[in-house]
């Protein structure tokens, strides 16, 4: 090793006239030499979010960075050495739990993320000593740490399901703890994972229901809050339904009753009522109060499909016809909002909520159903009008007729 | 009546010769003979044109040539202005008629042969009269701006790119522009209403007056026939009583159009989308379709010509020929029935039909 | 022996008189059917056509400061804003979520969609809730007295 070190020193010094950023720590200068275990954090730590903002391997791991020696890495040196996993959670909030610190670089970042940790059921198997638990390595990586905000990273929305999945989806791994494996397979059917993956980045992963660092599965008791922190509407209304205090009863998880945690798929009107596919026949049966709602809230969204079907065909055959309907048509889309809102409004289960606004949409799409049987009217003025001037027509080609007879028939003077 | 007539005859008479005017129509006469029915056809297409002018006038209150408006403007006349949707439907049902109309005036000279010495001329002006209608046809289908004219009308300029030299000026030229725009719009619309009616009128002109000063042709069957005292030579005069038949033919077109413009208006579509991916099965208007079909059959190479420029050449080449057939049928001139260019006729008439119909498969 | 006040010729006289009256009557009442459409047809109707491109939307004294409108535009509603310092704003009224009707909330300064709790801000820029993209932003001017809204090209 001594032998390499005046090559090294030189190679130090060109390299140093080279750098814009100011000389190169000896660490990385010496590991770059090594290989394989020792020598990935060197190529790692180029796209590291730390090293954009001038930070290097001393600033977390301590020793001297200017020493070419052995000596860089020792304690006297304030070397800290590889941390661990017990111990990565502090390692990491040396800075990120200080404020005062972290404000030098990201003034808007936040500094509670070792206290959130704490907990969680991951820090708080691991403070027992679970080492096959999340800590900060496992989900952000180590030594190419990128921001959320970068879709390479992680915990950037789009990849925090498969993070998750990489111990959660393992039968493997999750042996002995006694919660299912498929949540990440479920998530991936459901509307959320492809809204996700369409790119919006506001639609719920894993980290947005159960949070991050404080992760935590919502208990039954709150699954309505966390739901509801989106779905606005839906949590009001249930919360007024007679289905709360009945749900919280009988310990059942609002939402997740009837539409499930993780595969959260798109609900269809055969759900409401008491059909094959309905989930109010699952609790309600013939006879109760709830039953009966469930037949009526159906009926009333029914109903107001069928006019909306039959105001579309009408206006659709005038418009075959040659007839034009399109301000018919625009107010036809308007009714379709009232079928929007309907579906909402189920969620209050009561069927006179529902029936005020399908009865608004009814109204509309009658009137529009109107609008297309005075086009088709209207088209058979046209015909009638067609009739007459027809009759005036054939009167002309008659008199013609008659009046070249008349002339031929005349003895040629 | 009479009295009154006579004396609006006199006044104009002195003041621009009308009365020796009068007296050739009054002595004007039509032939009667086996064939006379297709005499009927020139008046006919004649009385078309006139609908299409006058519907095409009252159509311009209301229309407006740029791509924002235009689809719009169409849609307010047959929504909102009363009668709007009958002169527009008239208007665009007519125009398939005249096109029809022309062609059966066109095909029944070519085989009556009245196309021969001495009326070369009034065959070459009428010939050039069809292409202006075939203009017609194309410039006016764009201006309603839905998506099958827009897409009709670029398929259909796409050809000029293929005509060898002058191609991509021609394109430029047709299009106002590289692709199909409003500047296309603006000029399809200038040629529509104001240079194509402008040739049509000197061409027309020339036609009708050629028509007068020569009289009725009369197939060379018939004149043989006449000649050989085999048959007599009956006519009758064109006022009144040709002119009452045509007047039968001109009230049931009429009521044809009308008919057609109640029971089957024509189609407002959507508003052209130049973003739009083209939809499927788009084709020009049916009296393209023979050359359309051509096209799509044709090898991509034939001999050492691009497949499209073969078909552009056939075509031209086809052309010249039948607007020169007097000059090529010089015998029928001497009343001489040639087969040969009866069944160059008959070719050419099946082919444009059978292309048509697959075509349309 | 026929006598001299009825001839044959009275006979077919009277029946040309017929033949006229309805080759007259006919030709007559085929014109009047269609000159009658074509006079309708010239006189120009009162709802004047408006462009696919622009509209007037509103009257300079009909909106006060914080208060919205929902006008026709072309074939889709569209919103008139007036903002609490009284500049005009005007966006698409459909909502990018599922095409619901938006409206103003003057108690939240925002764009406001009833049918799922969506937001958009004063750009039309989603605040919170499902709408995926921002609402469509229009032109407005005042000509004289009328508001005028311009689609951008």
């Amino acid at each position: 090793m001594k032998f390499w070190l005046p090559v090294i020193a030189a190679l130090l010094g060109t390299a140093g006239t080279l750098a814009a950023a100011g000389p190169e720590s000896t660490c990385i200068t010496c590991h770059s030499m090594l290989e394989g275990k020792q020598a990935d954090p060197v190529k790692k730590f180029e796209s590291d979010v730390h090293q954009q903002v001038g930070l290097d391997c001393a600033d977390c791991h301590g020793g001297d960075p200017t020493d070419e020696s052995m000596d860089s890495m020792s304690p006297a040196k304030g070397f800290r050495g590889t941390p661990r996993k017990t111990q990565v959670p502090e390692f990491c909030a040396r800075c990120h739990s200080d404020i005062a610190y972290m404000h030098r670089f990201n003034p808007k970042m936040r500094a509670d993320q070792l206290s959130q940790y704490l907990t969680s059921v991951h820090g708080k198997r691991l403070k027992q000593g679970d080492t096959k638990v999340a800590a900060c390595v496992d989900c952000h990586g180590v030594h190419d740490i990128l921001p959320a905000s970068d879709t390479r990273s992680p915990v950037h929305p789009a990849n925090i399901a498969s993070t998750c999945a990489r111990c959660h989806a393992s039968e493997e791994h999750m042996r002995g703890y006694n919660i299912p494996t498929d949540q990440v397979a479920s998530y991936e059917k459901s509307v959320h994972a492809e809204i996700l993956a369409q790119g919006d980045t506001a639609a719920p992963t894993c980290a947005t229901c159960h949070g991050n660092h404080g992760a935590t599965p919502p208990g039954v008791s709150s699954v309505a809050n966390v739901c509801g922190t989106c779905h606005v509407f839906f949590e009001q209304l249930f919360n007024k339904s007679p289905h709360q205090p009945a749900f919280a009863a009988m310990g059942l998880p609002s939402c997740v009753q009837c539409h499930s945690n993780h595969e959260i798929v798109k609900p269809s009107d055969d759900w409401v009522g008491v059909g094959q596919d309905s989930v109010c026949a699952t609790c309600h049966s013939e006879g109760d109060k709830g039953y009966t709602a469930a037949q009526k809230i159906a009926g009333g969204i029914a109903q107001l499909k069928t006019r909306l079907a039959s105001a579309e065909e009408i206006l659709d055959s005038a418009e075959r016809s040659g007839m034009e309907v399109s301000s018919a048509k625009v107010e036809l889309s308007t009714a379709h909002e009232s079928l929007i809102k309907a579906r909402v409004s189920v969620h209050a289960f009561d069927e006179a909520e529902v029936k005020k606004l399908t009865d608004e949409g009814v109204q509309t799409a009658d009137r529009t159903y109107q609008a297309g049987v005075a086009a088709l009217q209207e088209r058979d003025v046209r015909r009638r009008g067609l009739g007459i001037s027809l009759i005036a027509i054939v009167l002309a080609i008659g008199g013609l007729y008659l009046k070249i007879r008349q002339i031929e028939s005349r003895p040629k003077t | 009546m009479a009295g009154l007539y006579r004396q609006i005859l006199a006044w104009l008479d002195e003041r621009f010769g009308a009365g020796s005017v009068e007296e050739f129509l009054r002595h004007k006469t039509v032939p009667i003979h086996r064939h006379s029915i297709w005499y009927y056809f020139g008046g006919m297409t004649l009385f078309l044109f006139v609908v299409q002018v006058l519907t095409g006038i009252l159509l311009l209150l209301y229309y407006r040539p740029t791509p924002d408006d235009a689809f719009e403007s169409v849609q307010y006349i047959v929504t909102q202005v009363p009668y709007g949707w009958l002169i527009r439907s008239v208007h665009s049902w007519s125009a398939n008629l005249l096109i029809l109309a022309v062609f059966i005036h066109m095909f029944s000279v070519y085989f009556l042969k009245a196309y021969r010495k001495p009326r070369e001329l009034t065959w070459i002006t009428g010939m050039l009269l069809l292409f202006i209608m075939l203009g017609f046809g194309f410039s006016g289908y764009l201006l309603p701006w839905n998506t099958l004219a827009f897409f009709a009308t670029k398929v259909g300029t796409e050809m000029a790119a293929a005509v060898p030299l002058i191609g991509t000026w021609l394109l430029t030229f047709l299009r106002g522009g590289e692709e199909v725009t409003g500047a296309t719009l603006t000029r399809f619309f200038g040629f529509h209403v104001a240079v194509l009616p402008g040739l049509t009128t000197l061409l027309l002109a020339l036609h009708l007056l050629l028509v007068q000063h020569l009289g009725m042709s009369v197939p060379p069957s018939v004149e043989s026939a006449i000649e050989e005292g085999r048959q007599p030579a009956r006519s009758m005069p064109f006022f009144p009583n040709f002119l009452l038949r045509d007047m039968i033919g001109w009230y049931a077109a009429l009521g044809v159009l009308g008919a057609l413009a109640a029971i089957f208006p024509w189609e407002l579509g959507a508003k052209a989308d130049a973003f739009a991916p083209a939809p499927a099965g788009i084709r020009p208007e049916w009296y393209f379709l023979f050359a359309f079909q051509t096209l799509k059959i044709l090898p991509a190479k034939i001999l050492f010509l691009e497949g499209e420029l073969a078909g552009l050449i056939g075509f031209t080449l086809a052309g010249i020929i039948w607007v020169l057939v007097p000059f090529l049928d010089y015998k029928a001139g001497f009343g001489r029935v040639t087969r040969f260019f009866t069944g160059l006729g008959i070719f050419a008439l099946g082919y444009m039909v059978v292309m048509s119909a697959l075509a349309l498969r | 022996m026929e006598s001299p006040e009825h001839t044959p010729n009275d006979g077919v006289q009277s029946r040309r008189r017929w033949i006229s009256l309805l080759l007259g009557s006919g030709v007559l009442a085929s014109i009047a059917s269609f000159v009658y459409p074509a006079i309708r047809y010239m006189i120009p109707p009162p709802v004047g056509e408006s462009t696919s491109r622009s509209v007037v939307a509103a009257n300079v004294n009909e909106l006060k400061n914080n208060s919205g409108k929902i006008f026709k535009f072309g074939s889709k509603p569209a919103l008139l804003i007036r903002t609490p310092d009284g500049d005009y704003r005007a966006f698409t009224a459909v909502c990018t979520h599922l095409n619901c009707t938006v409206q103003y909330r003057g108690d939240m300064h925002q764009i406001w969609c009833a049918c799922h709790n969506g937001f958009y801000d004063l750009a039309g820029r989603t605040v919170s809730g499902p709408p995926p993209r921002p609402l469509e932003t229009f032109q407005v001017n005042v000509q004289g007295e009328d508001i005028v809204v311009t689609r951008s090209a």
